[in-house]
């Protein structure tokens, strides 16, 4: 379970996130949904302790993430906004240089790596050097390295960003796979259907601040309007960033 | 996913990111070339040859029969003798000796007066021009022997006239000077190699240069710094194992550029021209051990730097200024002529210098210098490796563009 308390982030004078609130709940989708440049990436970075906020708390699992960010970070399995892999190690290497930081057992290790190489289907990548892989390929790498550990708690930053529509639906299946075994599972995205297609909870972000936290239903049910593309353009008050 | 990591061992955590570091830029080709081929071995090859091409020459001056175009030749018989018997060979005369000398087509040439003859015979002084190009470097040697023939007939004429007059030869000569030459064949040799410890200095610093910009600025720009620090392991503890990864490349850099030096240094002819270079083990091993510190030393500063820069050409543009640093200890001992003290030992860069040309000119280093130099070397690395350690905490460094 990811708790966030009151975030403030400002980087000078530019209130990035501005009073973040939220629960993500286990056994849950929690969807952060906001226009670019939103505060959601800087949220979620908040998150990983990558970034320390000016006020506020994160708790992951109840720890504090002030005061035990390796625990917290122990806790959490992260896809960020840069997925930076190492190109001249196999997908396989990737994964296996994650999971050695988190100090993982060799024989646990190459379970938890055979088992996601076979769920996230990429048998055929798995011997072959990162370079030049596609967009997807690169996104399944990168989501196995991030859950090599077997985390409770997963964060993706816009998982779907640059897939194509097999992608994304492959995609949408392994995260209701994570959300079926019990892990608390909170992702960011710009596309309205994709959200409401997967969540359970979705938190709307406007300017650094949380517009609105309810299911799809309350939500429509809120605004009055039946189509959730109308109820977002009401809640944000416009329609500035938000890809259809 | 009911299985609760263990609390890392912080040993693990090092050896996996210095692990994996070493097998990543293992496969880089620029990296391998730069680390092990081209840093190591050009400097002991152009060495190598620049050396051998001066010394051959120097000895070929010396010893080679000296092509001399002579005008007036035919006035001077005698003196000609004396030339030749100095290993001369008077050639054809030229026309203009200016313009020969100035397009070098010869380095010397000689000129004696119609009159040679009769103020000869007369006992009155007589003239003998040399024609040369002091701005020709190579000709240098060429002019000196022959000057040198030419004066020592002319005094060996003088001394006969007044032996023929009844007087002393040492009547004209009241004052002697005897050169007592103190140089020992190695410490002859150490003006040639001045620029020596800067090799060294050069070899490691190439050996580490790629991998730290590749680890720190290669990294941000990839966006891989931000995943990598998503993992619970401390950040110091990922730099220190990023550093470990840098220094032994540059330490296996450092070990070629030795090995290559010991076995290039056995085709130096150095002995032909009276100097003495030992660069075996004993050398090898001495000069390790005093470029340790300084292995961490640079590697902690190119990482900082690197750390600075937003990209690898950036990393790239700053570290290779930051190339230059080592170049002042090693510039200024060679253009100034410096008396060591002992705390000079003390600096970093300065005091590997000085080590290393004490070993070069076979005077050994003492304990107290070798311990002056790695501490005051090992602490300035601590203190770079602390600051290096706290750039990595800032919160900017994994934020890529």
């Amino acid at each position: 379970m990811i708790e966030v308390r009151n975030l403030h982030k400002a980087f000078g004078p530019v209130k990035a996130v501005d009073g973040v609130s939220f629960v993500a709940r286990d056994g849950e989708i929690t969807g952060l949904l906001g226009p670019n440049g939103a505060g959601k990436t800087t949220t979620l970075r908040m998150l990983y302790t990558l970034m320390t906020p000016d006020s506020g708390q994160v708790l992951v699992d109840g720890i504090d993430a002030a005061t035990n960010p390796l625990a917290v970070r122990r806790e959490l399995g992260v896809l960020p906004d840069a997925r930076g892999l190492y190109k001249r190690l196999t997908a396989r290497e990737n994964i296996e240089y994650f999971g050695r930081l988190h100090g993982l057992p060799e024989d646990l290790l190459a379970s938890r790596r055979d088992a996601l190489i076979k769920a996230l289907e990429m048998d055929d990548i798995a011997e072959r050097r990162t370079e030049g892989f596609s967009q997807g390929q690169r996104v399944k790498t990168a989501i196995a390295r991030a859950l090599v550990h077997d985390p409770r708690n997963v964060i993706l930053d816009e998982p779907t960003n640059g897939l194509d529509v097999m992608a994304t639906r492959a995609l949408r299946q392994f995260m209701a796979k994570l959300k079926a075994e019990g892990r608390c599972v909170l992702f960011s995205s710009h596309i309205m259907q994709e959200v409401a297609a997967l969540c359970d909870r979705i938190v709307v972000i406007a300017h650094g601040r949380v517009v609105a936290d309810e299911s799809p239903d309350a939500l429509r049910a809120q605004t009055g309007e039946s189509n959730l593309e109308d109820a977002f353009v009401k809640i944000i008050g416009s329609d500035e960033g938000l890809a259809a | 996913m009911n299985t609760v990591p263990t609390k890392l061992p912080r040993s693990r955590a090092f050896m996996t990111v210095f692990l994996k570091e070493v097998k990543e830029n293992l496969r880089d080709r620029r990296t391998l070339i730069s680390a092990f081929l081209t840093g190591p071995l050009l400097g002991p090859l152009i060495f190598v040859m620049l050396l051998n091409v001066t010394l051959n020459r120097e000895l070929d001056k010396a010893e080679k029969p000296l092509p001399v175009p002579v005008i007036g030749a035919e006035y001077a018989p005698n003196l000609l003798d004396a030339l030749k018997v100095g290993g001369v060979v008077p050639g054809a005369p030229v026309a203009d000796p200016a313009q020969a000398v100035r397009k070098q087509d010869a380095d010397v040439v000689l000129r004696i007066a119609p009159d040679y003859g009769k103020a000869w015979r007369k006992g009155e002084p007589v003239q003998v021009e040399l024609f040369y190009d002091s701005s020709q470097r190579e000709a240098n040697t060429s002019v000196e022997r022959v000057s040198k023939l030419v004066e020592s007939y002319g005094r060996q004429q003088g001394a006969l006239r007044l032996v023929a007059r009844g007087m002393s030869p040492s009547t004209a000569w009241p004052l002697q000077v005897a050169r007592r030459d103190q140089a020992t064949p190695q410490s002859r040799a150490v003006l040639m190699f001045a620029m020596l410890p800067y090799f060294f200095v050069i070899t490691v610093f190439m050996g580490g240069m790629y991998l730290a910009i590749d680890l720190t600025a290669g990294e941000r720009e990839r966006q891989s710094l931000e995943p990598l620090f998503a993992n619970p392991v401390a950040r110091w503890k990922i730099l220190c194992g990023k550093l470990a990864a840098i220094c032994a490349f540059s330490s296996a850099s450092l070990l070629i550029t030795l090995l290559a030096f010991a076995v290039v240094g056995q085709f130096i002819p150095a002995e032909k021209i009276g100097m003495e270079l030992d660069l075996g083990v004993h050398f090898a091993a001495n000069v390790l051990l005093l470029m340790l510190p300084l292995v961490l030393l640079l590697s902690a500063l190119q990482s900082m730097v690197a750390a600075f820069a937003k990209s690898y050409r950036e990393a790239q543009t700053y570290i290779s200024l930051l190339m230059l640093v080592p170049l002042i200890p090693s510039a200024l001992l060679s253009f100034m002529p410096i008396k060591a003290q002992a705390w000079m030992y003390a600096i970093p860069l300065l005091g590997q210098n000085l080590g290393i040309m004490q070993l070069l000119r076979g005077d050994g280093v003492s304990a107290e210098q070798i311990g002056l130099c790695l501490a005051g070397s090992l602490a300035a690395a601590l203190i770079a490796l602390l600051a290096t350690v706290q750039l990595y905490r800032s919160e900017r460094l994994a934020i890529s563009a």
